[in-house]
């Protein structure tokens, strides 16, 4: 077998025009139109080729929260605190127009008779592109979420700089 | 499969079908179609989301692939159209 000898700077060339672009995206919210719209740039972005990493933090960790997961926290006012904050992609509300869930519901229907994809299947689809899901661990903490009734498919759990070491590479870098 | 209907200005190889759905399906379903293709192949996308005369020029010009041309036909009661992508890599 003969070897052939790479020069770097070629090598570093081929590197960088084969880098695919970076998208990195934030969702602090749970409520379920602005869920959609993270999933559906993420998705899109995939299919464009490009590397996707979204950040779940605060209520978006509600997102990928099991259907009916309960909190797992031991005192009682972050225990209480489950008891109102309840999780699952099928379950979010609208952020606006929700009366108390007939607004959402009402969404949904005609999302499906659109043929249009909810939550959960945008999760799907983007977990089958290959996009990557980082749980905050802070608010994993403060809402008293264990990893455990996360979804399965989230990648890692992570802070703020696995964020920045992502983001400073992304070429779209949104919070949603 | 080349030549086939009689207004039919492109010719492809492969339909992918995406009518009734909208943004990002059909980009997505593409996406996945042309693997399917082998280089130089013509994939013909129909779709009634308007949106797709700018999005799959936009998604060729990053993924690479050559954008060939959109056809319209106005059917009843929603617009069909027919957008050409040649596979390249």
């Amino acid at each position: 077998m003969t070897m052939t000898q790479v020069e770097p700077t070629a090598a570093l060339a081929e590197l960088q025009e084969s880098k695919p672009e970076r998208v990195t995206i934030v969702l602090l919210s749970g409520d379920m139109d602005k869920a959609m719209a993270a999933f559906i740039i993420a998705t899109g972005a995939a299919a464009m080729g490009m590397q996707v990493t979204m950040f779940f933090t605060f209520w978006g960790l509600n997102v990928i929260r099991k259907p009916g997961a309960t909190n797992t926290a031991k005192d009682l006012l972050r225990k209480s605190f489950g008891w109102l904050n309840k999780g699952g992609a099928a379950s979010l509300p609208l952020s606006k127009f929700n009366y108390g869930g007939l607004g959402t519901t009402m969404m949904k229907k005609v999302m499906r008779d659109n043929h249009m994809p909810g939550v959960p299947e945008l999760i799907e689809t983007a977990q089958d592109l290959g996009v990557k899901m980082i749980a905050c661990t802070t608010t994993l903490g403060l809402l008293g979420i264990s990893k455990e009734t996360l979804i399965d498919g989230v990648d890692q759990l992570a802070g703020v700089s696995t964020y920045l070491a992502e983001a400073k590479d992304g070429s779209v870098n949104l919070f949603i | 499969m080349r030549g086939k209907g009689d207004n039919h200005m492109i010719e492809s190889d492969i339909t992918l079908d995406t009518l009734g759905y909208f943004c990002p399906m059909p980009i997505i379903l593409t996406s996945k179609k042309i693997k399917e293709l082998t280089t130089g192949q013509v994939l013909e996308v129909l779709s009634d989301d308007e949106g797709i005369k700018k999005d799959m020029p936009a998604w060729c010009q990053t993924t690479g692939h050559e954008w060939v041309g959109l056809e319209e036909e106005a059917t009843d009661p929603k617009t069909v159209y027919k957008a050409y992508v040649k596979k390249t890599k």
